[in-house]
């Protein structure tokens, strides 16, 4: 069960993500050094102040994070089936839901470091990998990888994988259980239900 | 108790590996969903009772370096067992950093109290009997839920009764003394992923399929040394 523990402490690091026209690996670098030194101040954030974390995880990292490919990325298959309608609100509903995810992970950050690895990219692509690693006492160090694609001239991120589990694939399986029992609309009330229990949670603390 | 141990899970695995043959719900990793899930309920209530609260007592009484301490003591002792992985992998480089890296925090490390090594720039890895098999090209198999040890691939649930066997931990011969490290490690092991509960329940829309997805897409990755090639995008 390690790996639950690599996916959180990937979590909180991968809050970091910044500023357009970038190299890849530099936005990933200027994002999450962005991040952690508001948190590493943050006495809020630090003893579980969720709301005040998603604000920060609002304004520093969603304007590089791509929530429709995100959204489509874990719909698979069922993504064709759906109306432009439907595509909103899903992709809205799974935004609200990794935003809170995100922000709870940041909550718990204690220390670790990061590392960025040596980061190699040819002149036409628009489509990489950029890997770091978090180093933690008492641990094997977590591979952090971050998915981006150019879209005109800005890169945005996809995907990220934390110890080799790609935070959205890992919906895929429950997205296409859900639309196979109760379909598409199934799936939007599930999404809907569990960010009114979350959000209800969070203005309770 | 040790004998005991690897014979009962010898004998769930065999008990899985023929109830596999006939409940399906779907899933093609996990024909067994059904049971998986009665499982899954059993050592998730467990945890809520008796191990979270324990380990959430550890957490919050003992101070970091004690902890951070605790746990580089059992991941000392696990190198042995991981370089034993990693030579069978045929991986002998990582195999002699794993030996190096035993050897020098028992001594500079004061009996593994101090992670020196990784200091040393000697790294970490992380092996056991599952990802031998997989090296091997042992397929994953089915999907199974242990009772006390949670997330197993069918293949993973065979070798487990090799990890077990050839736990140093386990293999201590005064029981009181191996008893209780085995329960500061289960203690150590829990406090650690404390944080992580509460991600998972903001993520999970449900915690059973997250929990598994999660497990096979690491164990995944594990066995590939962190170059596991990525899924369809579709």
């Amino acid at each position: 069960m390690k790996w639950l523990f690599a996916m959180v402490a990937g979590l909180v690091l991968a809050a970091g993500v910044s500023a357009q026209e970038m190299s890849p690996d530099a936005l990933i670098k200027s994002v999450t050094s962005d991040v952690l030194d508001i948190v590493r101040k943050d006495k809020d954030i630090q003893s579980g102040n969720t709301k005040k974390a998603i604000e920060l995880v609002e304004a520093k990292v969603l304007p590089y994070f791509n929530f429709t490919h995100m959204t489509k990325l874990a719909l698979a298959r069922d993504w064709r089936n759906t109306t432009p309608a439907q595509q909103k609100i899903l992709t809205d509903e799974f935004h609200a839901l990794l935003v809170r995810t995100y922000s709870k992970a940041l909550t718990e950050y204690k220390n670790q470091t990061i590392d960025y690895k040596p980061f190699k990219m040819q002149p036409g692509d628009t489509d990489v990998k950029v890997r770091t690693e978090i180093k933690q006492p008492g641990g094997k160090p977590i591979q952090l990888d971050y998915y981006l694609e150019k879209q005109e001239r800005d890169w945005k991120v996809y995907d990220i994988e934390v110890g080799g589990i790609s935070l959205i694939l890992n919906y895929r399986e429950s997205f296409a259980n859900e639309v196979r029992q109760s379909g598409i609309d199934g799936l939007i009330q599930s999404l809907q239900a569990k960010n009114k229990s979350g959000e209800a949670a969070s203005v309770k603390k | 108790m040790k004998k005991q141990i690897g014979e009962q899970i010898t004998l769930f695995v065999c008990a899985v590996l023929l109830l596999s043959g006939c409940a399906t719900t779907g899933n093609p990793k996990d024909p067994i969903e059904g049971f998986n899930r009665a499982v899954f309920g059993f050592n998730d209530a467990l945890d809520q009772v008796v191990v979270r609260p324990v380990a959430t007592g550890y957490d919050a009484v003992l101070p970091s370096p004690v902890k951070n301490g605790v746990a580089n003591f059992f991941g000392n002792v696990a190198d042995v067992f991981i370089a034993v992985n990693n030579l069978l992998q045929g991986k002998v480089p990582e195999a002699a950093g794993d030996a190096g890296r035993f050897v020098v925090n028992s001594t500079v490390g004061i009996l593994g109290l101090f992670d020196v090594a990784t200091d040393l720039g000697l790294e970490k890895h992380d092996e056991d009997f599952g990802q031998t098999f997989g090296r091997w090209g042992v397929g994953n198999g089915a999907y199974v839920v242990v009772p006390f040890f949670g997330p197993r691939t069918a293949r993973d649930a065979v070798a487990l009764v090799l990890d077990v066997k050839t736990d140093p931990v386990a293999n201590v011969g005064h029981i009181p003394t191996r008893n209780t490290l085995l329960a500061v490690r289960v203690v150590s092991d829990r406090a650690n992923l404390l944080p992580a509960d509460k991600v998972i329940e903001e993520a999970a829309l449900d915690k059973y399929s997250y929990i598994r997805d999660g497990y096979l897409q690491r164990r995944r990755n594990l066995i590939h040394d962190g170059n596991a090639p990525r899924e369809q995008d579709d």
